[in-house]
């Protein structure tokens, strides 16, 4: 049909639209900053036992709370170390990767439930949309935090306990933007092209819907993630969550509650580093928003 | 000498851009005499609303405004601080505007409403002030007005808000009544009861209207004067009758659309406002309307037109200007 | 208007029959109840004795059908641990939970709406950047987290304010300020836009034509409308805030229904832990019904189209 590559077509139809997202998105501050230390954030978590000085579950009753290099500690322990001797610096580098993988498989779980019944309920409507309704409210009602609690304590705390349960509850805000936007995208005339010229539903939904909707998708699971990693540090802090000596951050900050009063700084690192991720996960969600619906900024 | 109550010139609005100024306005001059109706009348893109809102002062932060001159009567308006213009706004000047649909406040009844703007400008009491209101609503041709006293502005359907917006105006007896074009969102019937109303309001309140808008038609049923503004400048103003009798710029012709025969072996152009309205940010060189205008020349490419002034009126073109190469008499 | 009403109050019955069959199911989870509660030491004599003991041999379905048919009339049954009626634990630890709620929720309002009405005047401005930056970090801030900061700050370093406890209103200080800075990004964000959309619309113009000062536009023309919204998502967070309160509650050692519903799980209190999880259900599906009330008595107004 046309030709991208043309001059003229390019005249007349101005840049792509991944060239204006290209654009967009070099110029957004905040998104740059939340890729980069996402990105950042991944390598550090993918290379862990290279970047770590030391194992994160070895103990040394020699070396207890040994304060951190910024407050006359020696870089042996850049960061200090624990209750238990532990590098806190090798703690939390291996603690991104367990909130990344909480994160990202909870998100993954909560996505393909929530999406499958965001884009079904949009599509379908009828009964199928009532009901997929009725389950966002009936979810919506029940108290997360409690939920995930209970249900972590009676099957007892383990990673994967947490990631399921986190996948199995967060999926509400899915099916919402999901529904939303298939209903939008649904009324468009090539969607009714589709269908006259017959194309069987399931192609629709992968092929005409699914491609519009997933820049809607891309941004709630960011949120998603940031969500679910927040949620299991919670968990975790009240200590029902990820049990040890896994290097979950909450756990850190629940173990170092107890020494707060002399080193604050037990408390003050993994909250810190945590904050940090789901900031940097936020502001990569908000500035993707941005930069790929710029009408609906605000 | 007749009594000139609102007067501009040289009034300059430009607005800065992702892309570079936008010259919304490039040094326009107009008086108003009392008991007048100035209509300005352009397409969209050609300055005229915020012509209006420039006048009383409710142009957005953003926009720069520059005049060598602007006066209501009495006040200075470039010199006015915001308590002097604020005492003008609703009562000496009032406006009026396009969407009726959206320009009485949801959250209030229609009476509050009313009721507020004589307040904020005369002290009386709310009793007294509701007897105006009550008044206003049957002059504008509102029935049951006691009981639209108590209604929300979406019970009621576009008509009769925008007599309700006039009644609005009219609360604190302006001298100068700003109309930015209060018929165009309406259905085709209401319009004319509308424009028939203004019409009865000017003689009973000896009102002067500047009156914004595009529609020609509108503007031969209300107007005395007619400027034509095109991308920032008034390129043609006179009496209505001339106006419409005859129009000198070719871009008045081009509204009115008068057929043009700018040299019969090349046949007739059908339209002559073909091509797209050019970016005000942009805008063409020498004469704006030159790669529109179907008797556009070179020269009109590179020298811009000066205003020339007539008892009746002016008009800025080359074609009409004596002193230029392309000057061909009177006749058009 | 009654129609819209029933509808809605029809909609969170069903909603609230759901959770509460769930919060139920939530028991046979692990499988064997009577398991659970006897502990890992206990013989398979006790655990039968503990199943006949609490019915744990009948259907589960009658057993559902029984505890919904006390719960409606206010019997939880009796706390495994406490040994006392659930209901009365419940209610006597709700009044800490309310308190911080309501606190939470003004304190989240007082905060959120006059900083989003400035940053939606000023857009860009260093105000709409501090608002901005206070609701972008309140969003990634662990509760936890925040609160134990403001221990370490206020009652340790500065001794301003007690760590913990219940005894008088500056125990609360600390939880209302964590707990309603939960709320406190989304109320900012919808207050801001709904101003900046409000600002732009032409009845504010009106109002200006009208001569009106610019206090009179902001709060009377604008924040009126605008803030309409705000009062629907303000009822809807008090719903979520009180669920998630147990954060709150744990790190201040508020003894609230927070603090029972965390101390509940980790005993194994299942008649306890499933009570609660109804009860802030319960409050979630009231807030969220009142607010859609108040969306729909106060919305036609606002319909300008």
């Amino acid at each position: 049909m046309t030709d991208s590559t043309d001059p003229l077509f390019r005249e007349v139809q101005g840049p792509s639209p991944a060239e204006m997202f290209k654009t967009r998105a070099m110029v957004h501050k905040g998104l740059l900053f939340g890729l980069s230390v996402v990105g950042l954030l991944v390598l550090v978590a993918l290379f862990a036992p290279l970047l770590a000085p030391h194992d994160p579950h070895a103990q040394s009753l020699m070396n207890r709370m040994v304060q951190p290099v910024f407050m006359g500690g020696t870089w042996d322990h850049p960061l200090g170390t624990d209750h238990l001797g532990r590098g806190y610096l090798s703690r939390l580098v291996y603690g991104a990767r367990v909130s990344l993988m909480i994160g990202a498989v909870a998100a993954l779980i909560s996505g393909i439930i929530g999406t499958a019944m965001g884009v079904a309920a949009g599509y379908f409507g009828g009964w199928v949309d009532t009901v997929v309704t009725f389950l966002i409210n009936v979810r919506l009602a029940m108290p997360v935090v409690l939920v995930a609690l209970a249900v972590v304590a009676i099957l007892g705390g383990s990673l994967t306990v947490v990631i399921c349960v986190l996948g199995l509850l967060l999926w509400d805000r899915f099916a919402v933007v999901m529904r939303a936007s298939t209903l939008q995208v649904s009324r468009r005339d090539y969607v009714a092209a589709a269908q006259v010229i017959g194309a069987s539903t399931p192609r629709i939904l992968l092929a005409e819907i699914m491609p519009n909707i997933f820049n809607n998708l891309i941004v709630v699971i960011t949120l998603e993630m940031a969500h679910a990693i927040l949620l299991e540090a919670a968990l975790s802090f009240l200590g029902l969550g990820v049990q040890p000596p896994t290097p979950s951050r909450g756990l850190m900050v629940s173990e170092g509650k107890n020494m707060m009063l002399f080193e604050p700084w037990l408390v003050l690192l993994p909250g810190a580093v945590l904050f940090v991720l789901v900031l940097a996960i936020n502001l990569m969600g908000d500035g993707l928003r941005d930069v790929t619906a710029p009408e609906g900024r605000n | 000498m007749t009594d000139t109550i609102l007067s501009v010139k040289n009034l300059t609005l430009d607005i800065p851009t992702g892309s570079g100024m936008l010259h919304a306005v490039r040094g326009i001059d107009f008086d108003l005499n009392r008991g007048e109706t100035l209509s300005i009348v352009g397409e969209s893109g050609s300055g005229k609303s915020l012509t209006a809102l420039a006048v009383i002062g409710l142009l957005g932060i953003s926009i720069q405004r520059r005049a060598d001159a602007m006066r209501f009567e009495e006040v200075d308006l470039l010199k006015a601080n915001r308590r002097t213009l604020r005492n003008l706004r609703g009562n000496r000047v009032a406006m009026i505007f396009q969407e009726p649909m959206t320009s009485l406040n949801p959250a209030y009844m229609i009476g509050d409403q009313l009721i507020e703007t004589l307040k904020l400008h005369r002290t009386v009491s709310t009793e007294m002030a509701r007897q105006r209101a009550l008044e206003l609503l049957e002059k504008v041709g509102i029935t049951a007005a006691e009981s639209r006293l108590g209604q929300y502005p979406h019970q009621l359907s576009g008509g009769l808000r925008q007599r309700v917006m006039i009644a609005l105006a009219l609360m604190c007896e302006p001298d100068l009544l700003i109309a930015d074009e209060p018929t165009t969102a309406l259905d085709v019937s209401v319009q004319s009861q509308i424009l028939n109303l203004l019409g009865e309001l000017r003689r009973e309140f000896g009102l002067t209207y500047l009156f914004i808008s595009h529609d020609l038609a509108v503007i031969e049923h209300l107007a005395t004067r007619v400027a034509v503004m095109y991308l920032g400048r008034i390129v043609e103003e006179a009496s209505v009758a001339d106006l419409f009798d005859r129009p000198r710029h070719p871009y008045t012709r081009a509204l009115l659309g008068s057929v043009l025969t700018p040299d019969p072996t090349q046949g007739v152009p059908e339209t002559a406002l073909g091509t797209a309205y050019p970016n005000p940010i942009d805008p063409p060189s020498g004469c704006a309307f030159h790669p529109r205008c179907p008797l556009a020349t070179a020269h009109c490419k590179t020298v811009g037109p000066r205003p020339l002034h007539s008892p009746t009126g002016r008009v800025e073109c080359h074609l009409e200007d004596p002193e230029s190469p392309l000057f061909k008499g009177d006749t058009a | 208007m009654l129609p819209f009403i029933l509808n809605r109050l029809g909609l969170a019955l069903l909603v609230a029959f759901t959770v509460s069959f769930i919060s139920f199911s939530l028991l046979f989870l692990s499988g064997d109840p009577a398991a659970a509660l006897a502990g890992e030491t206990a013989s398979g004599e006790d655990i039968e004795a503990i199943r006949r003991l609490y019915g744990f041999d009948r259907p589960m379905l009658v057993q559902y059908g029984e505890w919904l048919f006390s719960a409606i009339r206010g019997d939880f049954g009796e706390s495994y641990y406490f040994k006392l009626p659930v209901s009365g634990l419940i209610a006597e630890r709700l009044k800490v939970t309310m308190t911080l709620g309501v606190c939470g929720i003004a304190f989240a309002l007082l905060t959120a709406v006059p900083l989003g009405v400035a940053a939606a005047i000023r857009p860009n401005s260093i105000i709409d950047r501090i608002a901005l930056f206070l609701s972008v970090a309140g969003q990634a801030m662990p509760s936890f987290w925040f609160g134990l900061i403001l221990i370490v700050v206020f009652a340790i370093q500065l001794g301003w304010l007690p760590p913990s406890g219940a005894n008088s209103w500056r125990h609360f200080i600390m939880p209302t300020i964590v707990l309603g800075y939960c709320a406190m990004p989304a109320i900012m964000r919808l207050t801001r836009a709904g101003m900046l959309d409000v600002l732009n619309s032409d009845f504010i113009r009106t109002a200006r034509a009208k001569g009106a000062g610019e206090g009179r536009v902001l709060f009377k023309h604008a924040l009126r409308n605008a803030i309409i919204p705000v009062v629907s998502l303000a009822a809807v967070q008090m719903g979520f805030m009180l669920g998630g309160s147990i954060v709150v509650e744990s790190v201040f050692a508020l003894h609230g229904a927070g603090f029972l519903a965390w101390e509940s799980i980790a005993r194994n209190d299942l008649p306890t832990v499933q009570a609660l999880i109804l009860v802030f259900s319960m409050f979630y599906i009231v807030f969220t019904f009142l607010a859609d009330v108040l969306n729909a008595w106060l919305a036609p107004r606002m319909r300008s189209t």
